[in-house]
């Protein structure tokens, strides 16, 4: 029998598919790198929403997700997008007006949860955050936490070293595990069997791809199987982790994919000026977001010239000399 | 009586957090000032010093200062581009973790050097949310020297923290080690009046150095908590040589000394 593993699809058919109200979601990248923003982007024009969020440091894409409404419940560690904005401004006005729950964790703790995902444990342990707030303040209710089969009971529990005093610790912090239902992440490279090569800084995106039921890549190449196959020391996750495969060049704009482009200092600021008001805010997202059918009609808003600015010189990965504002 | 000095808060407080890191240091760097002290100590006085991150790009080259702990400036020719497993694991390994010395900013800092960086007001309903930790609780927890950089303001210098993120030396008196810590939180604080560290028995901060033009009482004033001034010396202000190098090789575009 012929093998038939070609998971390319569309991306709006990958998000109407595996992205329900409700659902458990992780996106990869960090901050202002690599966030799968047209994923984003199309999560927002489908209007899901209810959306459990798990990230370590997120910022552009996460930001975009509460300025949505798609999100209720968030746990995570961090929420900045860079010089633009420190503290990610949709994310800081729906945690003051309490339209969304949010859960703290450190980076580590977050990185190590998905980390358990992906090995099939409960949990992990480490020894950050002992007599941190982290610890003993919940953003998620114990009786939410009870009611819901998809949260854990507890956020975090001490134990003492049940090897004694081994290694000179006297005292674990557990952390549970995350499977979330979808992960979807950006990558330079995949094949259609959905085999991924990232160039750069992985962040925690392995773990959030092998912790997760479904996955969706998005992609800036799409490349032929023998391509991946003759570097395999360059892949770090095999297809079988992976549910659909999307070709979306310039997926990640306006933040960074090394190798390929810059962040767009200009479009981050532009948001982050935006985000501070309630009009302004809607007539953004009415230009970029719901004023685009899909992610291409985006960029032909967005334009050559801004694109060509950002493009990343071969050499070092980025964009040398650009001005960033 | 106001004396003009030939250099700005931000110089002084980076030279001043420049001079903490040794020779042979791996230095844990967030972004803006303290990636610019980062790189003055390796200019300066530690040139073996190694500037990491904890997305996981170690030594990087540094040929543009970078904006984010993940931009892409982070990642051209470093000694590893990892992940955020490997970074934290780095602090935490016995053998590395020693040498890791780390860069921190906060919203508010307690007497036992404990910080915030999560949120003023109730954690449930704040009045203002920030970031969150980061990384910061994790090299908090894990390193033996951490330098903190605030504004030293009365409303920086508190009590009592709205949120205790990023653990010190907790409720001092050894109160770290019986938490479950290793020995280590923020060590010395910098601000733009002077220069702070902690008592070894006690875990409170003290004054040890004040800035030329600021008093020992002009720090005690914009502190909420009270602080030992009595060990307090004045600093030796940035010498020609520290400010040059600052100045023409590690900012010239002024992106972040401005």
């Amino acid at each position: 029998m012929k093998s038939s593993l070609n998971k390319v699809i569309p991306l709006k058919r990958a998000i109407e598919q595996y992205v329900k109200n409700s659902s458990h979601i992780s996106i990869g990248g960090f901050t202002i790198n690599r966030n799968p923003m047209a994923a984003v982007y199309e999560i927002i024009r489908q209007k899901i929403s209810d959306l459990h969020l798990y990230a370590h440091s997120n910022g552009t894409g996460l930001d975009e997700l509460i300025g949505a409404g798609c999100v209720s419940k968030l746990e995570i560690a961090y929420a900045g997008n860079g010089k633009a904005a420190p503290t990610c401004i949709r994310f800081a006005q729906a945690v003051q007006n309490n339209e969304i729950l949010v859960e703290d964790y450190s980076n580590y703790m977050m990185s190590l949860r998905f980390m358990a995902g992906a090995m099939g444990l409960p949990f992990l342990p480490t020894l950050s955050g002992f007599g941190s707030d982290i610890l003993t303040k919940w953003g998620l209710s114990k009786s939410m936490r009870k009611s819901d089969p998809k949260i854990v009971d507890e956020k975090l529990i001490v134990m003492d070293n049940p090897f004694g005093n081994w290694t000179g610790a006297s005292k674990v912090l557990l952390v549970p595990a995350i499977n979330p239902d979808v992960t979807i992440i950006h990558v330079q490279k995949a094949d259609a069997t959905g085999t991924c090569s990232i160039q750069g800084l992985a962040f925690a995106d392995i773990e959030q791809v092998k912790a997760s039921k479904h996955v969706i890549i998005t992609c800036e190449k799409l490349v032929k199987k023998e391509e991946l196959r003759q570097n395999p020391d360059l892949n770090q996750i095999p297809f079988i982790h992976v549910s659909a495969v999307c070709h979306v060049p310039l997926g990640a704009y306006p933040t960074a994919v090394f190798g390929h482009y810059d962040y767009d200092s200009q479009y981050l600021r532009r948001f982050a000026i935006a985000a501070k008001n309630q009009d302004k805010f809607k007539k953004y997202q009415d230009k970029y977001i719901y004023g685009a059918k899909d992610h291409e009609a985006f960029l032909d808003i967005i334009g050559q010239e801004r694109i060509d600015t950002i493009t990343a010189d071969p050499r070092t990965g980025y964009s040398v000399n650009m001005k960033r504002d | 009586m106001k004396t003009v000095q030939p250099y700005t808060p931000r110089e002084i407080m980076t030279i001043m957090a420049a001079r903490e890191i040794k020779n042979g240091d791996i230095v844990f760097s967030g972004t803006g000032i303290s990636m610019l002290a980062a790189m003055a100590a390796k200019n300066i006085n530690a040139p073996d010093s190694v500037i990491f991150f904890e997305t996981g790009a170690i030594d990087s080259l540094l040929e543009e200062l970078p904006f984010a702990v993940a931009d892409p400036r982070i990642m051209y020719w470093a000694a590893a581009n990892s992940r955020l497993t490997d970074a934290f694991a780095t602090m935490q390994n016995p053998i590395t973790g020693e040498k890791v010395i780390a860069i921190l900013g906060a919203a508010q800092i307690d007497r036992y050097g404990n910080l915030n960086t999560t949120c003023i007001g109730d954690y449930h309903s704040p009045e203002i949310r920030f970031s969150g930790s980061g990384g910061g609780c994790d090299v908090a927890s894990f390193v033996p020297r951490c330098i903190a950089f605030m504004q030293h303001e009365k409303r920086k210098f508190v009590k009592k923290l709205d949120y205790l993120t990023s653990p010190g030396q907790l409720g001092g008196n050894n109160s770290r080690q019986k938490a479950g810590l290793r020995p280590g939180g923020v060590s010395v604080v910098v601000t733009n009046l002077g220069v702070m560290r902690f008592d070894k028995d006690t875990g409170r901060m003290y004054l040890d150095q004040f800035y030329p033009g600021i008093t020992p009482e002009k720090i005690l004033e914009n502190t909420e908590f009270n602080m030992d001034v009595s060990r307090a010396t004045l600093t030796d202000p940035p010498t020609k040589t520290e400010l040059t190098i600052l100045r023409e090789e590690c900012d010239p575009q002024r992106l972040i000394l401005d």
